[in-house]
Parts: structure tokens; sequence; C-alpha cells
């Protein structure tokens, strides 16, 4: 119990990460099948997020850094940013491929007027 | 010391994808010329940094001058440099010879074409160099997206195709970018010369065993290794003959050099074969992988789709030479990585060549092509015994050298696997043989001996085949001085 309170956000994570790995594998539809690669590489988000954050720290901005005498830096009081920053990136990428599957999605309906996978299927032979 | 080759690379073709949409608005003949002279600065540059790796030893290149670990660093050794020339001189003879039959079958999609062509390219060519592990998540979905987006421009099927292939592809990715966190939290490093000092004191985590799972199935995702591969034979087989063509020999390769980078880099080589028994696992897969692909291709009479399945052993080869994981072995797997990526090359734009000028694809229609197409069929031909590994070309020295790896590791079933390979890859191309050469038996009527006049392929596509094929050839012969030269010092110590 302590574990699972304690690292709640890791499990959640990892909740969101399974039933969006459920939907791309086990649904049939083509848009809940990017629904699901949706909640998936949020979950990923997530969890890359909640591992920079720490508990009554502040932002990564040392205060008197310019002319002024550095005091001793402890980094328990500051977030570690680079996570959220490799997501910045990573949000963009998978926008890109958000949109991407999109446009296919649109060619896909336009070619055979369904997005059922077992309907395409069928239409195909 | 910071020469800037290892950035113009990727830089070129880079900024040329962005600038091919506003110069094909409004010249749209220019952006064939272009491409050209792209990926010829690209491929200049690699063979120069080769030079330089053979005469210094292996370059760094920092970012914005931003030391490691902090900024992003791009190394190029042996294996980078090898790899760099490997990807940019495929995909600059693809290019060449794509410029008809893109205008034949795209022809209102030139201007985006080329500029896909060129993000995919320097997506490869950016795995290839980069010395950071975030970096090269990006490299590999800019690659992914710009495949994706070529495969679906394809025929009939190949949006769909494109769109379950896009399914596997983000799960391989999401994969890799999740292990790249963990080891972030153990380590707090995503340079991976960094990563290779910290992690040998951490090999008894959890965290970075899952780690390492998650790499080896993300992946093996990208490389279509055998059970993952079900998005390859459909994928492959619907894109357009010029982007099967770039897609088929480069992306799988570029996998499998990252497998190499991480299995035996990232972590050290004693971690992957003693510490768990990833190497075994991979090479059981890999001998399964090779088996099911051969057997699987035997059932096809479509030769794209044919030539798919071949891949996916062939994919087997190289992962099983990295699971064997002694020196023969990774020179073969090493070595493969070129033969193959040549092979696949000639055979894709043979058939290319065959859609473009007599539309057929069914293996059982192919009579009377030797006459028609001599030239092509003698290519064909040629890449076709490299796949099978007879002597002179060079698949042969690739599968000696996986064979001598096999011995070496005591496992006398992967040998066998291999020669038992290598006959099935002969039934299998001896049956396309038959078909282009020898005359069906019951045409003996009076239709038999009508005149085929020779009918080529334009020269803008002979041209590249008849270079790949003399690089078969050529490399076969040539493959002692490119061990002892370039692949040995690639081959990681302590194996």
């Amino acid at each position: 119990m302590e574990l699972i309170i304690s690292k709640y956000n890791y499990w959640v994570y990892i909740i969101l990460m399974m039933i969006g790995f459920y939907a791309m594998i086990g649904k049939r539809n083509l848009v809940k099948k990017l629904v699901g690669m949706n909640i998936f590489q949020t979950a990923i988000i997530l969890y890359f997020v909640s591992t920079g954050a720490k508990r009554g720290a502040s932002i990564p901005i040392v205060e008197g850094g310019h002319g002024e005498a550095i005091h001793a830096i402890h980094a328990a009081h500051y977030v570690n940013p680079l996570p959220h920053v490799l997501m910045l990136t990573a949000i963009v990428v998978m926008v890109s491929t958000f949109g991407v599957a999109l446009a296919l999605i649109i060619m896909l309906y336009r070619r055979y007027n369904t997005l059922e996978e077992d309907e395409i299927l069928e239409l195909r032979k | 010391m910071t020469l800037p080759f290892p950035i113009l690379i990727i830089l070129v073709p880079l900024i040329t994808a962005f600038f091919i949409p506003i110069i094909g608005w409004w010249r749209r003949d220019l952006c064939y010329p272009l491409v050209i002279v792209a990926l010829s600065v690209s491929t200049l540059s690699s063979v120069f940094i080769l030079h330089l790796v053979e005469e210094g030893g292996t370059i760094h290149y920092y970012l914005g001058s931003w030391d490691p670990p902090w900024g992003i660093e791009y190394v190029i050794d042996h294996l980078n440099a090898f790899m760099a020339i490997i990807v940019s001189a495929i995909s600059l003879i693809v290019a060449l010879s794509s410029k008809r039959s893109v205008e034949r079958e795209l022809p209102q999609k030139v201007v985006y074409f080329y500029c896909l062509f060129l993000l995919q390219v320097t997506g490869l060519l950016g795995i290839v160099v980069t010395g950071d592990m975030f970096n090269l998540y990006v490299f590999l979905e800019i690659a992914s997206l710009a495949g994706y987006a070529l495969i679906a421009i394809g025929e009939d099927g190949a949006p769909f195709a494109s769109f379950n292939y896009m399914i596997y592809g983000t799960i391989g990715a999401c994969f890799y970018l999740l292990s790249v966190g963990y080891l972030y939290v153990v380590t707090g490093s995503l340079n991976m010369a960094d990563l290779s000092r910290i992690l040998p004191d951490l090999y008894h985590s959890k965290v970075v065993l899952m780690a390492f799972a998650f790499f080896i199935v993300g992946v093996g995702l990208k490389m279509a290794l055998f059970p993952l591969h079900v998005w390859l034979p459909d994928a492959y087989t619907y894109a357009p003959s010029a982007v099967s063509a770039l897609v088929a020999p480069l992306m799988t390769k570029v996998g499998a050099y990252v497998l190499i980078r991480i299995v035996f880099t990232v972590f050290t080589p004693s971690f992957s074969i003693s510490l768990i028994p990833a190497t075994t696992i991979l090479s059981w897969v890999a001998v399964i992988a090779i088996l099911f692909g051969c057997i699987l291709a035997l059932g096809q009479t479509d030769l794209k789709r044919m030539l798919a399945y071949v891949l996916i052993a062939e994919v087997g080869y190289i992962a099983l030479g990295v699971g064997l994981a002694n020196k023969a072995g990774l020179t073969g797997a090493i070595l493969h990585i070129l033969n193959d990526a040549l092979m696949m090359t000639c055979l894709f734009l043979v058939v290319g060549a065959i859609l473009y000028k007599v539309g057929l694809r069914n293996i059982h229609q192919f009579t009377y092509l030797h006459r028609k197409m001599p030239i092509t069929m003698a290519a064909f031909t040629v890449a076709a015994l490299s796949v099978i590994g007879i002597p002179p070309t060079c698949g042969f020295f690739s599968k000696w050298y996986l064979v001598l790896g096999a011995i070496d590791a005591n496992q006398w079933l992967f040998a066998v696997v291999l020669l038992v390979s290598s006959l099935l890859n002969a039934i299998l191309f001896f049956r396309v043989i038959e078909n282009i050469y020898f005359e069906p038996a019951n045409a003996h009527g009076e239709g038999a001996h009508e005149e085929i006049s020779v009918d080529e392929a334009p020269l803008s596509m002979l041209i590249p085949i008849l270079v790949v094929t003399a690089g078969i050839l050529s490399l076969g012969v040539l493959s002692g001085k490119i061990i002892s030269s370039v692949i040995q010092f690639a081959v990681p110590a302590g194996l």
C-alpha cells in the first residue's frame, strides 16, 4: 500500500500506458487506435515530467547569479528542468505523428468510406 | 578541433528539404538536380570523414560548442563513418534512378516526394552520426514519419499498410523513448559515451534491465526483427518503387546499427553477453527469423512481396551476427549490413525498372523478359546469386563470416540454419530466374518464336542498377580490405 501511494504518479503512468497499448493493439476502429496511440504517448510524457518534479522545489533559476556572490546551491531546491525540455521535443514529435496519422485516416476514408479495420480488409480482397 | 563535416552530412539534406517545396513551386524540374547535389555533398563528406577517422581516430563534434554531457555530441568512429557512407551513397544511387519512375507513378507529387525523400535521408543519417540517446530518438522519428508519408503515396493498399506501420513504429519509438527515460533516471545522462561509463556500476538495477528490454523491443520493431515484422511486407510491397528501393535497404540496416550501438557501446559486451542472456535470446530469435522469412518468401508470387520476406530473413542474418557476439560473427553482421544494403537496392531497383517498362510483378508472367531487358535481368541474376551466397559476389563473404562466428560460438545448429537458408534462397531465386530465362514447356507452338525486340529500361535507371551490380561484384573481391581497414576497428573491444 505504501508503495502504491508514495509513487502513485508512476502507477498512473503504467495504467494509462496499458490502456493506450490495449487500444492500439486490440481495437478494430482506426480512430480508436489513434486515440490509444495518443494516450500511450501522453503516459510517457507523464512519466518524464514526474521524474523531474520535486516536492517543495522551485523553478531552476539561481537567485543572485550575476555579480553577486553565489551561495551554495542545493539541487534539492530546484526542479530538474531537463525531462521537461525533452518532453517539449517529444510533444512536437507526437503532434507531427498525430498529424500524419490523421492525414492517413482521411485518405483511407476517402478511398473506402469506412474506418473499421475489418471492413477495409474485406473491401481490399 | 571541430571540423564541420559531421554536421554537414545532415545539414545539407535537411536544409535542401526545406527549400525544395519553395523552389519546386517556382520551377518543378529543379527539384531533381537539387536532390542529387545535396546527396552528393553528403556522400562526399561521409567519404572524407571516413578518411579522417582512418587517419586520426574518432571525431567528436559538439553542437553549439556545448561540451558533453550537457550538449549534444556527434561522434564519428569507424562504424558511424561506415554506416554514413552506406546510407548517403545508397540514397544518392536511388535518387539518381528515381527520376523516371517518380514522374510516371506520382506525376502530381514530384516536389513533395523529393522533399520527403530528403527528410528521410536526413533522419537516417542523423541516427548514424549522433552520440546522444535523445537526439537519436528525434532522428528516428524524422526518418519514420517521412517513411510513413512516402509509403502512403503508393498504390491501392498503401495508406492502410502505412497506417499499420505507423502504429507499430510508434510503439517501437515510444518504447525506445521510455528506455531512454529509465536510463536518464538512474544515470542522469543522455550521452552515449557518458552512459557507458556510468552504467557498469548499475548493471544489477532492475531499472537498467527494464531499459535494456525496452530498447531491444523498440529497436526490434523498427528493424522488423522476426516476431515484430508484421508491418513490413505490406508496407514495402505497396510503396512506390523508388520508395521501396530507398526504405527497404536502409531503414532496417540503420535499425541494425542502433542495435549494435546499444548492445555493445552503451551497454558493455559483458553485460549483454554474460550478465543477462540477451545475445543468446537474440540469436535464437534471429534463427527463427531467417527460416521464417525464407519459407514465407517461397509462398509468394508477387516479386516485390517476395523480396520483402527475403528482407526479413536478411535482418535475421544481421541480428544473428550480433547475437553470436564474437569477433567473426559481428564482423559478418557489419559486413552484411553493407552487402545487404547493396543487394536489396539492386533487387528493388530492378523491380522498379520491370514495373516501369512492362508493369509486371507476378513472377509467372516474366517469361521472355531476358530478351526484352537483358542487362537488367543480368543485374538481377547477379544480385540473386549474391543473396544466395555464391563466391565471387559479396553475399558469400558476409555469410562466410557468420558461419565462422557460429562455429566459433560452438553453435553448430546456427551454422546449419545459415546453410539451409542459403539453399532456400537458391530455390527462391532460381524459381524467378527460371521464369525469366527459360521458355515455358507448353509454349512451343506457333507464338513461341516471335521476335521480341530489346526494350531496355531508360539509362537513368539502368546506370544506377549497373553501378550497384558492379559494387556487388567488386566488394566481394575487396571485402578483405574493407574488413582490415574499417570493420575490424568497428568491432567493439572485449569480444
